[in-house]
């Protein structure tokens, strides 16, 4: 190991002994979550062409355990969205959301997702915060592949420390009750 | 070039008379009116002619004129090119306001098909005999004609752009 | 499934209905899109399938429509660049340009030489990125990975350019009315020359992984062709016109920025299939690079890169800072303050997807009375359900690829 490039990612605090370790579930399944982040591209213009770019050789997104690109929302862990999202579009939007199985989490990348950006129009949905909830935005028109890459970074962070409880808790429900969504 | 504008003027005058007019040279393409009756079969005209060859329909879109007189408050243009002279014309025809109506040109140019959907789309005007003419980029549900001047550009909807959060109300401007 | 879809009186659930076939199997119906990852935007077809073949195919668009139109009725001039960035963002240098030219006709500018040639030569860069986003994602279709990981970096080089010329990478906003905000920086010459020297091996190795193969031969010979006749009846420009065989390009038809100083020739194809359409472009990428050559080439003495027009032309940024009057000039186009004549004017230019024309309306006012803007994406992609009928799913996304519907461009 020690000759390898390939950096690993430190264990979570925990009591090192001969032949055990023992740590706390939540810092394990957070640590495994967050390296194993499997995105949903939901791509409609501009910052798609830029997110290519990051999944392409130059930039590689797969270096941060987001190895496959799920098509399909089921598997998929983070849902990207990038792009604008007109009025037409959200009520698809909401259903690719509805269709991800907990837990799920939302980056809005790029002006247009996160507040409508320049198309201030009657077209244009003003943020997709508006239709479901959104964990990190990353600002743009469009973001540069490193901003991207930022952005998922502060998602690791955001799943590494989640408790595996959030899910179930009072407030989350009152979240997606806030948005409609069961 | 070889076809020049006069003798485009001649041809189309032959043909229709005072169904066409104003003619006029604006910039590098040479451009006139027609009336709504007979539209199609001047593109039809224009399109066949051995000596006009104007095969190909560039570009078709509509204005609204609020200000002009009833009779003159949409317009279609037509953007058509002759690729063998290399000659662009634009022909414009005036609508009126109430019940914008003018005959479809999809039966001529397939490529027209989606322009006129699109003009209906933003201004309501009726492309007659077109075969599907119903929305195309805003959704079935909408009632408005967004590219009409009255309507406005943004969403009615939106909430952070209230004046009050940015100092002013309607006392201190 | 259907019944879901699909209301009951949709003609598509009728024929369903009607038609049994003799073998007892039914017609189905199939929802492509709008999110399917491949069809690489937002494009809904509702397809009616007989097994695996397309027997009808019926397209929504407009799910990104963002009212560019409308916008640029309510923008000042200088504002409307970013939006034309945003209508064909995988060649917006040519948006861009294309908006200048068009004001520059209005306002009859005269742009000094060597500008026009940097725009040239800024264009066809944005040609190549058009065109190997387009091959490449092609090659992703067929099964082939590996080109779109290849070239995929020599974009990125592309994109290095861009940003020493205007500080962007994908929405350049570049350029101003009679030329360019600033001159070109020497490190931008030597980046590309940089790219000149790269680019060509790895294109041409990208061109032997494909246009021999026989897996992509199989996949793309013979696919989604369409007829010269047929093709202009839909209004078909650019790269997938001359797959067809015919030779219109803008460039040469009606020459803007001195294109007629340079000497290319217009790659044609035969049967307007997906091959043709992969190899036109392979070609037109070639001659971009020559055309680039050339004019680094016959590039002008000196270092005029905007035209004497202090009306149009925004004052440089520490002159605004420190001098009184060309803060003023700053406020004063900035605003739209500037006399702009009434007139009516069209003007095109040879976009990544064909003839993309500006229809600008203007009343004297500082913004547009009426702007339209002739998207090549928004008129041939009509043709798309005509093309896939009878043919199999699978090349029902590799003509789509194949003819690089942009969807900004497609729905404004």
């Amino acid at each position: 190991m020690s000759d390898s490039k390939i950096n690993m990612v430190a264990p979570p605090e925990g009591v090192v002994g001969e032949g055990f370790f023992a740590t706390k579930l939540n810092d394990v399944v957070g640590m495994a979550r967050a390296n194993s982040l499997w995105p949903l591209p939901f791509a409609t213009s501009c910052c798609g062409i830029e997110f290519m770019a990051t999944m392409a050789s130059h930039y590689d997104l797969a270096r941060f355990g987001s190895e496959r690109v799920s098509f399909s929302p089921r598997q998929a862990d983070m849902l990207m969205v990038m792009g604008t999202i007109s009025k037409k579009m959200a009520p698809i939007l909401r259903q690719v959301y509805e269709q991800m199985t907990e837990p799920r989490w939302v980056i809005a990348v790029g002006a247009c997702a996160s507040s409508g950006g320049i198309f201030d129009t009657y077209s244009t949905l003003q943020g997709i915060d508006k239709v479901i909830p959104v964990d990190v935005y990353v600002p743009g028109c469009p973001p540069r592949p490193e901003q991207i890459i930022d952005g998922v970074m502060k998602l690791q962070e955001l799943v590494r420390t989640e408790s595996v409880r959030r899910r179930s808790s009072p407030e989350y429900q009152e979240l997606l009750a806030s948005y409609n969504i069961k | 070039m070889a076809l020049e504008a006069i003798q485009i003027q001649e041809k189309v005058n032959e043909a229709f008379g005072i169904n066409v007019f104003n003619y006029n040279q604006e910039k590098d393409i040479f451009s006139f009116e027609s009336t709504t009756d007979s539209i199609t079969a001047l593109i039809l005209f224009l399109k066949n002619d051995p000596d006009l060859r104007f095969h190909f329909l560039t570009d078709l879109c509509a204005i609204h004129y609020p200000d002009n007189e009833f009779s003159r408050q949409f317009a279609v243009v037509y953007h058509m090119h002759n690729w063998y002279e290399n000659k662009r014309i634009k022909i414009k025809v005036y609508i009126d306001g109430e019940n914008p109506k003018i005959k479809t040109i999809s039966n001529i140019f397939r490529s027209s098909n989606w322009m006129e959907r699109e003009a209906y789309d933003f201004y309501g005007i009726d492309f007659i005999g077109h075969p599907q003419l119903k929305r195309i980029l805003n959704m079935d549900e909408m009632i408005s004609f967004p590219m009409r001047k009255e309507f406005p550009m943004e969403d009615s909807g939106r909430t952070d752009k209230d004046d009050r959060f940015f100092g002013r109300t309607t006392d201190n401007y | 499934m259907s019944e879901l879809l699909l209301p009951p009186e949709h003609r598509y659930a009728k024929r369903i209905k009607e038609q049994l076939n003799e073998d007892g199997s039914e017609l189905s119906i199939l929802n492509l899109g709008p999110t399917h990852p491949a069809t690489h935007g937002i494009f809904q077809n509702i397809l009616l399938m007989d097994g695996e073949r397309i027997l009808e195919a019926e397209p929504t668009i407009g799910y990104i429509h963002r009212a560019f139109e409308k916008i640029a009725e309510n923008r000042p001039f200088y504002q409307i660049t970013p939006l034309t960035d945003r209508m064909n963002y995988c060649s917006s240098p040519i948006n861009n340009m294309g908006w200048w030219m068009t004001l520059e006709k209005l306002l009859d500018i005269e742009v000094p030489k060597r500008a026009q040639y940097l725009r040239v030569i800024v264009m066809e860069l944005a040609r190549i990125t058009d065109h190997i986003i387009c091959n490449s994602i092609l090659g992703v279709d067929t099964g082939a990975y590996t080109g779109f990981l290849y070239v995929f970096q020599f974009r990125e080089k592309i994109y290095e350019i861009y940003e020493e010329i205007c500080g962007a990478r994908l929405t350049t906003n570049m350029g101003r009315i009679g030329g360019f905000e600033r001159d070109w920086s020497p490190e931008a010459f030597r980046k590309l020359d940089v790219f000149l020297e790269e680019f060509p091996p790895a294109w041409q190795e990208f061109e032997n992984l494909f246009v021999r193969n026989r897996i992509f031969i199989d996949r793309t010979v013979n696919v989604g062709p369409i007829t010269a006749e047929k093709a202009m009846n839909y209004g078909f420009t650019g790269p997938n016109l001359r797959a067809t065989g015919v030779d219109y390009d803008v460039r040469v038809a009606q020459p803007y920025s001195s294109y007629e100083d340079f000497d290319f020739i217009v790659p044609v194809g035969k049967s307007g299939d997906t091959y043709d359409r992969f190899c036109v472009r392979n070609a037109e990428v070639w001659e971009s690079l020559s055309i680039i050559r050339q004019a680094l080439a016959k590039m002008p003495e000196g270092n005029e890169f905007h035209a004497d027009v202090p009306d149009y032309y925004l004052p440089p940024k520490e002159d605004v800072y420190t001098n009184m009057e060309s803060l003023i000039y700053h406020f004063k186009i900035v605003m739209g303050e500037v006399p702009i004549p009434v007139a009516e004017i069209y003007h095109p230019v040879e976009g990544g997807n064909g003839e993309l024309g500006f229809y600008l309306v203007t009343d004297g006012s500082r913004t547009p009375y009426r702007l339209h803007f002739r998207r090549p994406c928004f008129i041939y992609y009509q043709a798309y359900p005509e093309m896939i009928e009878g043919a199999l799913l699978s090349d029902a996304i590799v003509i789509l690829s194949s003819l690089n519907v942009i969807a900004g461009e497609l729905d404004a």
